[in-house]
């Protein structure tokens, strides 16, 4: 029961993004070529995400910490925290 | 000024369902008298005193979101069109579409501009939804012939069955006197056997029948005008007289949305076309204004006529015109007005006379009242009423009049009996219901539209009913959809529409019933929610686009 309901959901999200992205007109090998370059997008924005996002955001904390965190009484500290 | 009952954005004055026009104070703690708080979100008047009943008309913004996702859309279509375009010219594919000849090769090329491209890779990927061939008298219900494509609607087979019991919301039928039987029917057999089906010439030399005389007379009484002219075609009525009316030196003046025909009719007549913003009447005032002061450009001569051209209704936004406004304006500037009623005669008015009716003015305040035969009546042809003297000048100079064969006398016959049904003569009320029964239709069909929460455009007492669909892909899903369901609908895109502004157009007609009525909501509700078209946020255009100055009409006494 639940698995059907599932299904269901499943397949109108697929039927709404073929309406948005008009992909709901196109001929099937075209379909296909969409499906197939959307994924690869949307994998390729995922693994970006995943490989780079965590390094961007290390960052951006530590610079932010460092304008408004504590200040540091002497400038060695800085160097000291690694 | 922010109203504050309804929260909607309105200039100077509102009228809340009631038909009393009030102020709404700038104060905005003084609240205005009359509260009528239900269901008056949409009610933007202006000028309300010139209305002698509400004039509810309403165009919902298209969603920001929604805007976006469809020019996505079109977007991924233009990009696979190019893809396509390329693969027939390397010979890839095989093309099936229209291509220069070999020796035309190095010429201009011919299907280059932008209007073919989409012919050829977009509108061809949703063409099933139009043209769709019908085998039974378009009324209440049609029977459709099935058809089937086997390359992507390039060609079509018919499978030899035929789609019977469709519920037809998409003919002009607004009285529904598109009937096989009944007494127009009988009335045009019998007019068919007496006079045949035609002559071949024109009113001018031997086509003159006493069944047109006696429509003419009819049409005029019908129409409280002097007199009235009859023509075979509605197309030609506009095209050809227009050019009859006005020339070098004088000025149009005309609705941004106005028909084709009107549009043809303008240009053939070689003066200077301006255009206003649809029903905007700030905007055909300035033009007016412009007009008179400035005269025509370079020798500043005044205009020898200006003439505003109108619709009663807009079929594609289901707009009506703001008829007493426009008749203001033209009696302060002293222009002419031609008024083209092809979707308003026999549908709008207590009486069925059109939109004059409809506002209760005065039909002779209307210069020119141009019409179909086409929708209300189910026949052919179109009319053209006015002052006697118009009528015989048009008589002698307008092209259709000289050139064209006359009518066919079962047509005209049909035309007779269905405008002596509307008006009672008869001696029946079926007429009478008819009206009523299609504006009755008309407001429910509507209401109940709005309230499933699809954004549904124009007046709210006009039989053409607007419901936006905005994305390509859902005009092609929904035209299929609505047939599975055996509810034949009428879908709009580009050219007709502006590219984003997609829509489906309901016409409603007295002869629909409730149970059809509703068995149509109950189907569109279920497509609404599969194709997520109840985009409605119940939100108004704000209309700040209109200059926030204050448009007069003091009389001004010759
Ligand atoms: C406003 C308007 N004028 C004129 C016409 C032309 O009438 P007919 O179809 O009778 O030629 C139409 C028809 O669609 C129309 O909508």
């Amino acid at each position: 029961m639940d698995v059907k309901r599932v299904k269901d959901y499943l397949y109108w999200l697929y039927y709404q993004y073929q309406l948005v992205t008009c992909s709901y007109v196109l001929e099937p090998w075209e379909q296909s070529m969409f499906h197939t370059i959307t994924v690869t997008v949307l994998a390729m924005v995922v693994y970006t995400a995943y490989v780079f996002v965590p390094i961007h955001v290390r960052l951006a904390l530590q610079f932010f910490s460092q304008i408004f965190g504590p200040q540091p009484e002497e400038p060695s500290s800085i160097t000291n925290r690694h | 000024i922010l109203c504050d009952e309804c929260g909607c954005f309105c200039i100077r004055r509102h009228t809340h369902g009631c038909g009393l026009s009030q102020r709404v104070s700038k104060d905005r703690s003084s609240k205005p008298v009359n509260k009528i708080s239900a269901a008056c979100i949409n009610h933007i008047v202006h000028n309300g005193g010139l209305y002698k009943r509400p004039f509810n008309e309403a165009f919902e913004e298209t969603p920001m979101l929604v805007a976006v996702l469809t020019y996505v859309g079109y977007g991924v279509l233009t990009l696979f069109g190019y893809l396509r375009d390329f693969m027939r010219q390397w010979k890839i594919e095989k093309c099936q579409n229209a291509t220069e000849r070999e020796e035309q090769k190095d010429f201009v090329p011919l299907y280059q501009d932008f209007e073919n491209f989409y012919n050829r890779n977009l509108y061809m990927r949703i063409r099933d939804s139009w043209n769709r061939p019908i085998c039974s008298v378009p009324g209440a219900k049609v029977d459709m012939m099935e058809r089937v494509s086997h390359d992507y609607n390039w060609t079509f087979t018919y499978t030899g069955r035929v789609i019977k019991d469709i519920i037809n919301m998409g003919s002009y039928n607004y009285l529904g006197f598109a009937q096989k039987t009944g007494a127009c029917q009988e009335a045009a057999a019998k007019v068919l056997s007496q006079y045949g089906a035609g002559v071949c010439s024109t009113r001018q030399e031997m086509g003159n029948l006493d069944k047109h005389e006696e429509l003419e007379k009819l049409v005029a009484r019908f129409l409280g005008v002097e007199s009235a002219m009859a023509y075979g075609m509605g197309f030609a009525t506009n095209s050809m007289n227009i050019p009859a009316l006005v020339g070098k030196g004088c000025l149009i003046l005309s609705d941004e949305l106005n028909h084709a025909s009107l549009v043809l009719g303008a240009r053939l007549s070689g003066a200077t076309i301006r255009i206003f913003k649809h029903n905007n009447m700030q905007s055909l005032e300035k033009l007016l204004k412009d007009a008179i002061v400035h005269g025509q450009p370079r020798t500043r001569r005044p205009w020898k006529k200006i003439l505003i051209l109108v619709e009663g209704i807009y079929s594609m936004e289901g707009s009506i015109v703001r008829l007493p406004e426009v008749i203001a304006l033209k009696k302060k500037y002293k222009s002419y007005l031609y008024l083209d009623e092809a979707h308003s005669i026999g549908a709008l008015g207590p009486s069925g006379r059109g939109v004059v009716d409809y506002f209760g003015l005065n039909p002779e305040d209307v210069d020119v009242m141009m019409g179909t035969f086409t929708k209300s009546f189910g026949a052919a042809g179109g009319y053209i009423g006015g002052k006697k003297e118009l009528i015989d000048y048009l008589r002698t100079y307008s092209h259709s009049a000289a050139y064209a064969t006359s009518m066919s006398p079962p047509v005209v016959e049909q035309i007779i009996t269905s405008v002596k049904c509307i008006m009672g003569e008869d001696g029946t009320t079926i007429g009478r219901a008819r009206v009523q029964q299609l504006a009755e239709n008309t407001r429910y069909f509507r209401r109940r539209l709005k309230e499933m929460g699809f954004i549904i455009y124009g007046n709210e007492d006009s039989p053409v009913v607007p419901l936006m669909l905005y994305m390509p892909a859902k005009i092609g899903a929904f035209g299929r959809e609505m047939l599975k369901r055996n509810i034949g609908v009428v879908v709009v895109g580009f050219p007709a529409t502006p590219i984003i502004e997609s829509r489906a157009r309901f016409c409603l007609s007295a002869a629909h019933t409730k149970e059809m009525l509703d068995t149509a909501l109950k189907e569109i509700n279920e497509v609404g929610d599969l194709l997520q078209l109840k985009y409605s946020r119940r939100r108004l255009v704000p209309l700040l686009d209109r200059p926030f100055d204050e448009t007069t009409y003091e009389e001004t006494e010759d």
